[in-house]
Formats: C-alpha cells, sequence, structure tokens
C-alpha cells in the first residue's frame, strides 16, 4: 500500500514528521517497506528566469538563452522549446542533475557549436505530468534560485506492507485512524456528503447468488462528462503506483485506494436489462479489463445483464461494459462479495487483482451505503450528472461481533501492565465499543474481521500501548535433574555423522528433490513426485540418500575434484500407510576418484574398491552401537550395484542395516560419471537402540592374567564359499577357548585343485584357568577342524 | 717380573684393532684358555707364596688393564658399526608423509548442534515431524483454514495425492505443524495439556528461488506451553537464545506487531547489527550510531485454535512460538554469503566452511566454534 504524505494528511490532521510517521507506522505493525522522496529526484532542479533567448546561429529550432539562476552570472544554455522566450520563469536541470524521465545525467556540453550549461525541463521530462510540448511555464512570483522541490512542494511517499489480517489497513483512512489511535494526530471525519436521489433507478439490479454475492447495491448517474481527472486525484492515484485512466475510473479507484472499498462503475449505454449477480454457466466467457479471456465454471459469481456475463464479480470488470470518454449514463456497482468465494475463484483464474486483495481478506459489510455515497459525491463532483435513488439487492451480513473481554488478559498474556483507562481509550480510538461491567463487552467495527477473540484485543492493546514496553520476564528452571533433551535417534545421527567426518568423509548437504529419471532409478516402489516443481530438476522427492551424492560427485568431478568422500545423514521418503509418508533416516556414501594419489611411495593412483566401503560401512555401523560381530554378509544389495561387488550387512535374515558396493557401470553412466565409484547407504532407523536408558554401569570384567596364544589352520574350501562363513564356524567351534578368528591369507594357484581356494586363519585362544597343555591343544584344533569340515573344508597338511 | 712391556704391548695393539673379529682373536690370544695373560696367571701357582704376593697383584693388573681394553675397544667398534649404519639409513624426511583425508561437519549440523546445545541449557527437548505433511497439520489446525489468504502466501509444493484421511499432501511450509503434533502427542498421555518446552529443527520448503531464497531451507521451532507464559518470557527467552548463540551480552532485539495466523499477538522479531568490512555484525541496538535493524524471526502467543487443535485446553494452558532460519543464523555467525552454495556439496566449499568432528559444541567448552 503507497500513499503520499498529502494524501494521508487529507485523513489525518497531525504535524508529526515523515520519520515519526514512519517510527509509529513500524511500531504498530503497519511496516513501512520504503519511503521514497521526490526531493531526491529532483535534486540539481531549480527555479530560473530566461532573461535573453536569441536564435542559434546554426539551427533554426533552437535558441540561445541566458538564463538567471540566482547566483551571479547568468548561464548560457541552448533550448528547442517553442514557448522559450526572455521574460519567463521555468525550471533549469543543473549539470550533475539526473533528469527523472530518462535518468539521463546533464553536462556541460557544446549544442551545435554552441556551449550550454543545462537544461530548461518540461513537465514530463521531471515526471510530474504527460505535457512535452514545451519547457515549463512557473507564476511570475516563483522565486528564482529556488531549488524546484522546494518550490513544487515534495510529496514523500510511504510504501507500507499490510499483512492479510488487515484489510481496513487497505485503504488509507484505516492507516490513519491506526496511527490516531497510536498518538500521531487526530482521524478526520470521513467527507461524506448527503447524495440524495431525484430519481428511481433505471436499472433492475438483483442478485440470484445469496451465497457469492449477499449484497448488491446500485445506482444511476444521468449525464456525466468523462475526461481526465484533476491533477489532486492523478497525484494520488501516482502515488499509490497507479495510472489514472479517466475520472469516472480513477474515481472508483480512489475510493478503492482510501477507503479499502472496491466499486464499479457500468457504461450504462453497453447494458441491457437487468444487472444481476448470478452463477457463471459452466464454461461462460468473460473478457477482463487486463483484456484477457477467462473461462468460468458454475463455482464462481459473475455480474451478467441479459446479454451476458460482464464482470468476474468481485475481481475484475469486463472490457464491454467499462466507462470510456464518450460515457454519458453509468450504473455504479457496491456490493459485498464472500471472501472465500472471491479466493477460490482468483486461485483457479490465476487471476490477482486489487479488488481481490480487499474482497478475500474480507472488506466492511457495513460500509455500503457509506461507500456508495463517497463515490456518488466524488463522481458527481468530478463529472457532474444527474443521481438516481439507490437500489439495494439482498443485504450484507453480520451483526455486528461482541467479544468478552478481560482487562487483566493484557499483563496475563501480553505481559505488560496497561490501565483500563488506557485501554478502553486505544479499542476505542480503533473503533471499538466497550461496555464495562464485570468482564468487558467489546464490539468489533466492522472493517476488523480478523478480530473475534480475546486475545485480538490484547493484541490491539499491546501493540498501540507499545511492544517496547514488554519486559523480559526469565522463563522459569525446569525442577529436578535435567533429562537428554535429544531422542536417542537424534543422538545417533549426530555420533555418527562425527564419526564420519573424524574418518575423513565430507559432509555434504543436498536437495531433498530430484529429476524424476535418478529418483527412478534408486526407487523402493511408488515414488513421492510433486504436482507443481519449481523446475524438472526438482520433482521427485529422494528415495534414497545416494543419487543426489552421485549428482554432487558428478559436479565436482566436472571442477577437477581428483578425491571425493562424501556422506550425507537425511531423510529418504517413502510411501506410508494410509497415505502419509514414511520418512526414514539414512546415511548415504559415496567414494570417488582416487584412493590415493600417485605418490613416491605408492606408485600409481589407486582407485576406491569395495572393501573401502565396507570398511567406512563397518566401522561408522559398529560407532551406531551395532552389533557388528553378529552381522550377516549377504547380497541383493539392489540393481544399483556391480552384481558381484556389492553386500547387504543384515542383522538376522531380514532386517538389513546397510548396503556397499561398487556402482552398477550403466547407472555411472547414467550419471555421467567416469571410473569407478564405491557407494553405501546405512539405514539408520534399522540400528537397534540401546536398551535401558541411563544405566551407566558395564558388565564386570578383568584381563585374563594368562597370555593367549595363536594357533594357524589353512583349509581347502571350494572356490564359492564366502570367506566368513568359514570364520564363523570356526570362532565357534569352541566358545570357551577360542576368542577371535581372523582371516589372513585368501589364495587360489599352484597347490591348490581347480575350484577351490586356500583360506588360512590366525585363532586366538586364551586360556584362563591354567595354561594349554598339548592334549588341550589338540582337543582344540579337533574342535576347529571338524566344525570347518562341515563347509567342505579340508586342513591343508 | 716387569710386565710392563707385555701390558704396552698388549694395548697398542688392542687400540689397533679396527675390527670386531681381529678384536676377538686379540681376546683370545691374551685372555683365552691358551693366552698368553692366562698362561702368565697359571705361573702364579708355582711361585712360592713371598713372592706370590709380589707377582699375583701385577698379574692380575695386567688382566685387568687388558679386558678394559677389550671392552672399550669393541664398545667404539660397535657405536662405529652402529653410526654408519643409521648414516646409510639416511631418509628424505621432506618427502611428503601419507595424508589422512580430512573430513568435515556441515555448518547446517554444526549450527543445529549448537542450537540443540544452547536450548537444551533452557529445557528445550528436540522434536520433530514428517516433512511431507497433509494440509490439515500444516495449515488447518494451525488456524489457516481452506480458502484462507495466508495459505496463498506460503508458495507451498503440494503432491497430486490426499492421503487416506482425505488431506492434501504437501511439503511443509515451516516446522509448525511440530508444534500440532507435539501436543497431540503430549495430551494422549496428559488428558487436556500438560507443560511443554520443545524445538523442532529440520528442513522445510517454499517454491521461491532467488539469489536470497533456495526452495529448500532449515527451521528451528520453538514451544513453550505453560501457565501463565506471557510475551514478557517470549523476549527472555529470543534474547537469552541469540545471546548464548553469538556469544555475546549486547544482543539486543526490536519487537514488532505482525501477523501469522497461528499466533495471537503476533511478533516480528528484528536483532540490532553493525555492518564491518561488507559483513553484518550482531551486537547493539539498532538505533545507535552506525547500527541497523535485521529481521530476524518471526513469534507470537500462541493462538487458542491452535492450543485447542492440539488437543490442550486453551482456558487453561497458554505459550509462545517462534521459527527462525537455520541457515541465516548459520550466515551471519560464520559469514556465509551465497546461500546456494549450502546445497551444492563443493568440496572444496565444505573444506573451508565445515566443521572439524572434534568441534562438538558444547557449554563448557563455548557452543560456537572460533576461527
Amino acid at each position: 500500500m503507497k500513499f503520499s504524505l498529502s494524501w494521508l494528511k487529507q485523513y489525518l490532521d497531525t504535524d508529526a514528521s515523515i520519520e515519526q510517521i514512519a517510527a509509529t507506522l513500524n511500531a504498530i505493525g503497519l511496516e513501512v517497506e520504503g519511503i521514497e522522496d521526490p526531493a531526491e529526484k529532483l535534486e540539481g532542479f531549480r527555479v530560473a528566469r530566461v532573461l535573453t533567448a536569441a536564435r542559434h546561429p546554426d539551427a533554426d529550432k533552437l535558441q540561445v538563452l541566458s538564463v538567471d539562476t540566482g547566483d551571479g552570472a547568468p548561464l548560457q544554455v541552448v533550448c528547442g522549446a517553442p514557448n522559450a522566450r526572455a521574460g519567463m520563469i521555468g525550471v533549469l536541470g543543473l549539470p550533475g542533475a539526473v533528469v527523472p524521465a530518462n535518468g539521463m545525467v546533464l553536462k556541460k556540453s557544446a549544442i551545435r557549436g554552441v556551449e550550454s550549461n543545462g537544461m530548461m525541463c518540461s513537465t514530463r521530462e521531471l515526471e510530474l505530468g504527460e505535457d512535452h510540448d514545451g519547457i515549463i511555464e512557473l507564476p511570475e512570483d516563483a522565486p528564482i534560485g529556488t531549488p524546484f522541490a522546494q518550490y513544487h512542494g515534495a510529496d514523500p511517499v510511504i510504501d507500507v506492507a499490510i499483512t492479510p489480517n488487515r484489510p481496513d489497513c487497505m485503504g488509507l483512512y484505516g492507516i490513519a485512524r491506526d496511527l490516531a489511535a497510536a498518538g500521531i494526530g487526530t482521524l478526520n471525519p470521513l467527507p461524506v456528503e448527503d447524495m440524495p436521489g431525484t430519481f428511481p433507478c433505471l436499472v433492475d439490479v438483483r442478485t440470484e447468488d445469496a451465497e457469492g454475492c449477499p449484497a448488491f447495491y446500485g445506482r444511476v448517474i444521468k449525464g456525466v462528462k468523462n475526461g481526465p481527472s484533476p491533477q489532486w486525484l492523478q497525484d494520488a492515484l501516482k502515488s499509490a503506483g497507479q495510472r489514472p485512466i479517466s475520472a469516472l475510473v480513477d474515481a472508483t479507484n480512489f475510493i478503492m485506494l482510501a477507503f479499502g472499498r472496491p466499486a464499479h462503475a457500468y457504461d450504462l449505454a453497453k447494458l441491457s436489462g437487468a444487472v444481476v449477480a448470478r452463477r457463471a454457466v459452466e464454461g461462460e466467457t468473460v473478457v477482463a479489463l487486463n483484456e484477457k479471456t477467462y473461462i468460468l465454471d458454475a463455482e464462481m459469481t459473475v455480474i451478467a445483464d441479459d446479454a451476458g456475463a460482464h464482470d468476474i464479480a468481485g475481481i475484475m470488470g469486463g472490457q464491454h461494459s467499462g466507462c470510456g470518454d464518450d460515457t454519458a449514463d453509468i450504473l455504479l456497482e457496491i456490493a459485498y462479495f464472500d471472501p472465500t468465494r472471491i479466493a477460490k475463484t482468483g486461485r483457479k483464474l490465476n487471476l490477482t487483482s486489487d479488488a481481490r486483495g480487499r474482497f478475500e481478506r474480507g472488506i466492511d459489510p457495513q460500509f455500503l451505503d457509506t461507500g456508495m455515497a463517497l463515490l456518488t459525491g466524488l463522481i458527481v463532483k468530478l463529472c457532474g450528472g444527474e443521481v438516481s435513488e439507490v437500489v439495494r439487492a439482498g443485504a450484507a451480513p453480520g451483526t455486528p461481533k461482541i467479544v468478552h473481554f478481560e482487562p487483566s488478559l493484557v499483563e496475563k498474556l501480553g505481559g505488560v501492565t496497561v490501565n483500563p483507562g488506557e485501554q478502553k481509550r486505544i479499542l476505542e480510538s480503533l473503533g471499538f465499543s466497550v461496555v464495562e461491567g464485570e468482564g468487558w463487552a467489546v464490539t468489533v467495527p466492522g472493517w476488523r474481521p480478523d478480530v473475534d477473540g480475546a486475545p485480538d484485543i490484547v493484541e490491539e492493546i499491546v501493540r498501540i500501548h507499545g511492544l517496547d514496553k514488554v519486559e523480559s520476564v526469565p522463563l522459569p528452571r525446569a525442577e529436578g535433574v535435567a533429562l537428554p533433551t535429544a531422542t536417542p535417534a537424534q543422538t545417533l545421527e549426530r555420533r555418527v555423522r562425527r564419526a564420519a567426518a573424524a574418518r575423513g568423509l565430507q559432509e555434504a548437504v543436498t536437495w531433498s528433490f530430484l529429476p524424476e529419471a535418478p529418483a527412478q532409478t534408486f526407487a523402493e516402489g511408488e515414488l513421492w513426485v510433486l504436482a507443481n516443481p519449481i523446475s524438472e530438476d526438482m520433482k521427485a522427492m529422494r528415495p534414497s540418500l545416494l543419487p543426489g551424492l552421485l549428482m554432487a560427485a558428478r559436479r565436482n568431478l566436472d571442477r577437477g575434484a581428483s578425491a571425493l568422500r562424501l556422506f550425507e545423514i537425511g531423510r529418504r521418503y517413502l510411501r506410508g500407510a494410509g497415505g502419509a509418508s514414511d520418512e526414514r533416516l539414512a546415511l548415504g556414501l559415496v567414494l570417488a576418484g582416487e584412493k590415493t594419489p600417485r605418490g613416491w611411495a605408492t606408485g600409481k593412483a589407486a582407485p576406491f574398491d569395495a572393501y573401502d566401503a565396507k570398511a567406512e560401512v563397518v566401522a561408522l555401523l559398529a560407532e551406531a552401537g551395532a552389533p557388528v560381530d553378529k552381522l550377516q554378509v549377504m547380497g541383493e544389495a539392489g540393481p544399483q550395484f556391480h552384481p558381484g561387488q556389492s553386500a547387504t550387512l543384515r542383522l538376522g535374515p531380514k532386517n538389513v542395516l546397510a548396503r556397499f558396493g561398487m556402482l552398477h557401470p550403466r547407472i555411472a553412466k547414467q550419471f555421467d560419471i567416469d571410473g569407478p565409484v564405491a557407494l553405501a547407504e546405512i539405514y539408520l532407523d534399522a540400528i537397534p537402540g540401546r536398551k535401558g536408558a541411563a544405566a551407566f554401569a558395564r558388565t564386570s570384567y578383568a584381563p585374563p592374567a594368562l597370555q593367549a596364544v595363536t594357533r594357524d589352520y589353512a583349509f581347502l574350501v571350494p572356490a564359492s564359499l564366502p570367506a566368513a562363513d568359514l570364520v564363523r564356524v570356526v570362532q565357534g567351534a569352541d566358545k570357551a577357548n577360542i576368542v577371535a578368528a581372523r582371516l589372513f591369507d585368501d589364495f587360489r594357484g599352484q597347490g591348490v585343485p581347480e575350484g577351490q581356494k586356500s583360506l588360512a586363519l590366525e585363532v586366538t585362544l586364551q586360556p584362563l584357568e591354567k595354561s594349554y597343555k598339548d592334549d588341550d591343544l589338540k582337543a582344540i584344533s579337533d574342535k576347529v577342524t571338524a566344525a570347518a569340515a562341515k563347509l567342505g573344508a579340508v586342513l591343508r597338511g | 717380573m716387569d710386565y710392563a712391556a707385555t701390558g704396552q704391548e698388549a694395548l697398542s695393539r688392542i687400540a689397533g684393532a679396527h675390527d670386531l673379529d681381529t678384536l676377538e682373536s686379540l681376546r683370545i690370544e691374551f685372555l683365552g684358555k691358551q693366552g698368553s695373560i692366562s698362561g702368565l696367571l697359571k705361573t702364579l701357582g708355582k711361585l712360592d707364596p713371598e713372592e706370590r704376593k709380589i707377582e699375583g697383584p701385577k698379574i692380575q693388573g695386567l688382566r685387568e688393564s687388558v679386558t678394559e681394553a677389550l671392552a672399550g675397544r669393541k664398545d667404539a667398534l660397535e657405536t662405529a658399526a652402529l653410526d654408519a649404519r643409521l648414516a646409510a639409513e639416511t631418509i628424505d624426511l621432506s618427502l611428503p608423509a601419507p595424508a589422512l583425508p580430512r573430513g568435515a561437519v556441515h555448518p547446517i549440523s554444526q549450527v543445529m548442534d549448537e542450537l540443540a546445545e544452547v536450548f537444551a541449557d533452557l529445557g528445550f527437548a528436540v522434536a520433530t515431524g514428517p516433512e511431507i505433511e497433509d494440509d490439515w497439520h500444516n495449515f488447518t489446525a494451525l488456524n489457516m483454514p481452506e480458502s484462507h489468504p495466508a495459505r496463498a502466501m506460503h508458495d507451498t509444493f503440494y503432491f497430486p495425492d490426499k492421503n487416506d484421511a482425505g488431506r492434501e499432501m504437501l511439503l511443509r511450509t515451516h516446522t509448525s505443524p511440530v508444534q500440532i503434533r507435539s501436543m497431540i502427542e503430549t495430551a494422549k498421555a496428559n488428558p487436556g495439556g500438560a507443560p511443554l518446552r520443545i524445538v523442532a529443527p529440520g528442513r522445510v520448503y517454499r517454491s521461491d528461488s532467488d539469489a536470497t531464497h533456495t526452495p529448500m531451507f532449515h527451521q528451528i521451532e520453538g514451544l513453550v506451553i505453560d501457565k501463565g507464559i506471557h510475551l514478557g518470557h517470549l523476549k527472555w527467552t529470543l534474547e537469552a537464545f541469540l545471546k548464548a548463540f553469538f556469544e555475546r551480552d549486547d544482543i539486543v532485539l526490536r519487537l514488532r506487531p505482525s501477523y501469522f495466523p497461528f499466533t495471537e499477538p503476533s511478533i516480528e522479531v528484528d536483532v540490532g547489527y553493525s555492518s564491518t568490512g561488507g559483513r553484518r555484525v550482531v551486537g547493539g541496538s539498532g538505533d545507535a550510531p552506525g547500527h541497523a535493524w535485521m529481521e530476524v524471526l518471526g513469534s507470537g502467543m500462541v493462538n487458542r485454535h491452535v492450543i485447542a487443535a492440539g488437543n490442550f485446553d486453551p482456558d487453561e494452558w497458554q505459550g509462545f512460538a517462534f521459527g527462525i532460519g537455520v541457515d541465516r543464523l548459520a550466515m551471519l555467525k560464520y559469514g556465509m554469503d551465497d546461500l546456494r552454495a549450502f546445497f551444492d556439496g563443493d568440496v572444496r566449499w565444505l573444506s573451508h566452511y565445515g566443521f572439524s568432528a572434534l568441534d562438538v559444541p558444547t557449554l563448557s567448552g563455548g557452543v560456537g566454534t572460533p576461527v
């Protein structure tokens, strides 16, 4: 909402400075977004008298002027305006001034060989009007040498952001009312004149859509004379950012901007028969004032006559029946439209307008007659004409709201003490009426649809009283022992994140959305796909953290990064029960490029392999508290992975804690990545939680006194046997003595039969009570070989 | 007898031995079973006692000096050999050692941890909710019924889907639906309501993209419900939080009335700042010379309709809520100036702005990580 200071002062009697007004607007919740001071634009332009005017020696249409700027020697200025002549007073732009209309910086220059020290300006050049036929002519008494801004009376324009709860402030009068309540001046009464009709309204005005248009008031004015509106009105509209069109159109716009009351004027000659508010017929079209054609449906309200629909009711008038220069008789429309209907229609048609903005927020239903009187008065003043009686179809909704209010609530909720007398003063100055009693009965004015309860009343009092008067009061500390304020899942997330960073991985935060193709590649079931994505690249919610990381890896590789160790912890979005979303916390990691660069000690650069991914996964799972010794390495990492170099880690056959391996070359190609990529995903939500919160004592343990011994075993096994299976059975062969089994060699080749491999294990034995004797060791070894034999393993001689 | 000449000769030969083998053969020659000095010792037994008293110490002296000389020479030869070996083993330590990669924690995560730490001290627990929400939790329950004009201001991302309750599915536009979820959850165990202090950090989404807006960003929501909680408590909490977060005592807030459907009264909060080197530095009053105000968060007293939607009794319980942009807090504190870079994953940026795994925010060590 933009308005000039002088316009504001039509409704607010005040001597306050622009700074005071702006500060008060901010303090009461009408945020000032900017103040435009036209004086700044007119810097460098001065009132000046033309002393002499002589023809330019080399140009017929130019004159060489001698101009008095009030300080000493006259300046020589070349001018092409036909009305430039000796003795006149005009406006001179000095070198350095910027012409408002075109941004041109004036300088001292030679025009056809004659020096010119500035420019005499036209109205249009200074953006003060459309006139460009000649230079500005000022009256004889204009003081020579005065800055033109000062002479012209620069009128600053204030731009205020209006929150959606304040339709009343979408009219300048509402802003003036708030300022007056806050102690900035006095609110002038509405400039309403009694405008009795002298003949019955010539048009039958009806509403056939009581829901969408509960009230429709009409009135005819005969014999108007349309034309440009006067300067004061044009200035007001321009300060609001609107283009003046014609007196009739400008008058309706002015009433809307000044009082928040949208209205419409029809050219009576273009209407036929009754004018009716009704539902649109499905598929009915309207050519609106913006020259676009809209196709309507039966949920929308239109204003129509016998010939068809003219207006998209409450949103935009029709092109056909609008007023033009030759309009002689008009029908005025002042109606009340249902806010919800307007909002829905506007959204469906994707059509915004000043009227829509006001109707959908809710205009004052008690302001129909006053609005009509204000509009009639203005039009008659501007265009003359004879006024009919008002036809009132339907009735605006609602009896005034009355809110029960305890003045003590201001302190209880607002934390600030305001004495009841001041509370009452504030409310009354905002247009509320107060009946004191046990509790107060506060009647809400019709222009405040947002106020419907006691807390709203508190807000009104506190904002006008001043939020700066609210003192800080410490929040009472919670009693008792401080418990962890993060959930176990949150603690786990933080721990794993820092573990990953400590292992040399860099944390990325990537978009939750993906292009549909890569999302589909990693989809498990149906994806969440946005109906209105911001772009095709941000369309589907990620079902895995890997595609986003792969895309980040690609970007980095394109920028010349040689080694990438990226991870992210975040949600993946799956379909949940009941149509809800199922969001699961996961860690994704991508290892790409060189694991080790070429080096003086290591030779050639080495790429990452699947074991690198496994190492990260196992280490991070261990940090997350997962029982890593109990995990099984199984298949089915998914089609995104290299089928022979990928696996899942499971706790039991069903619970997949992680998957890891090499990226499938076909997927790498899809992501435009060359070279091998190792990657992994850990499902943090699948890791079993710690048992027993706040139980701190560990199981008791003392290191054994006797020294552990190791024994090596080499077995021949089928080449397809997973090594981990052999390790597991060996480790379990004699639980009383074997504390660890570690594989240290995997050999195929000479001495090992085709289809077999040799696996060598180092087994750690821990004596507890007494040292092993040869017999003991033999017995353990027998158990080891027997257990291994169950997998087809044969001890090598 | 005089053994001086024998001794002289032996010592000189030992001193002249240049390797351990020579030295060993000399030891055998002098002190071995058949050695010359061993032989002299054997002659002692044949002497009469008086003579033995004189000769004995002399021969023993000779033996000791030779033994000593042998040991000394051996030690010298071994040291020289070790020195020679070590000299041969010299390497160029200016060559680079194998480098361990340096990991990093993203600034968003770091600041989220800092916020959790600061709010834990104020007694706030961390709560979460889904990012793919339904329109009831995101709008209706927050006092934004269908066709409420404020809905249009949210630039919402919608899904074509409805859930089984017939609610439209969307990406949450703020962390405020967590207020509703937390209250409803609390009311299950405490019918009518109970004291509640939560912060809800997380991702939120708006269909908006330009130099200062990304369609995904991070917010932290705060909610305090209790009896007798008022605007003064809200002001104190925000001051305490911003002071602890920026580790400055001179944080000055300016409260301005505003409008959010889910709070009544609604307050927009500005913080005073000054600028140095093109960067904003939070602190001081915005009205002080060289200072200005910057809008940092929205807040207010929770609307009665919202409290009721959370299954709390609005006649008994009241409180405040606030929401603040985490990305912006991170930028203000740590001096990043491009929001879009947060979500690019550029490893150069992550190395520069990221944090060490060991920079865990703690109250005792300071929640922030200094340069």
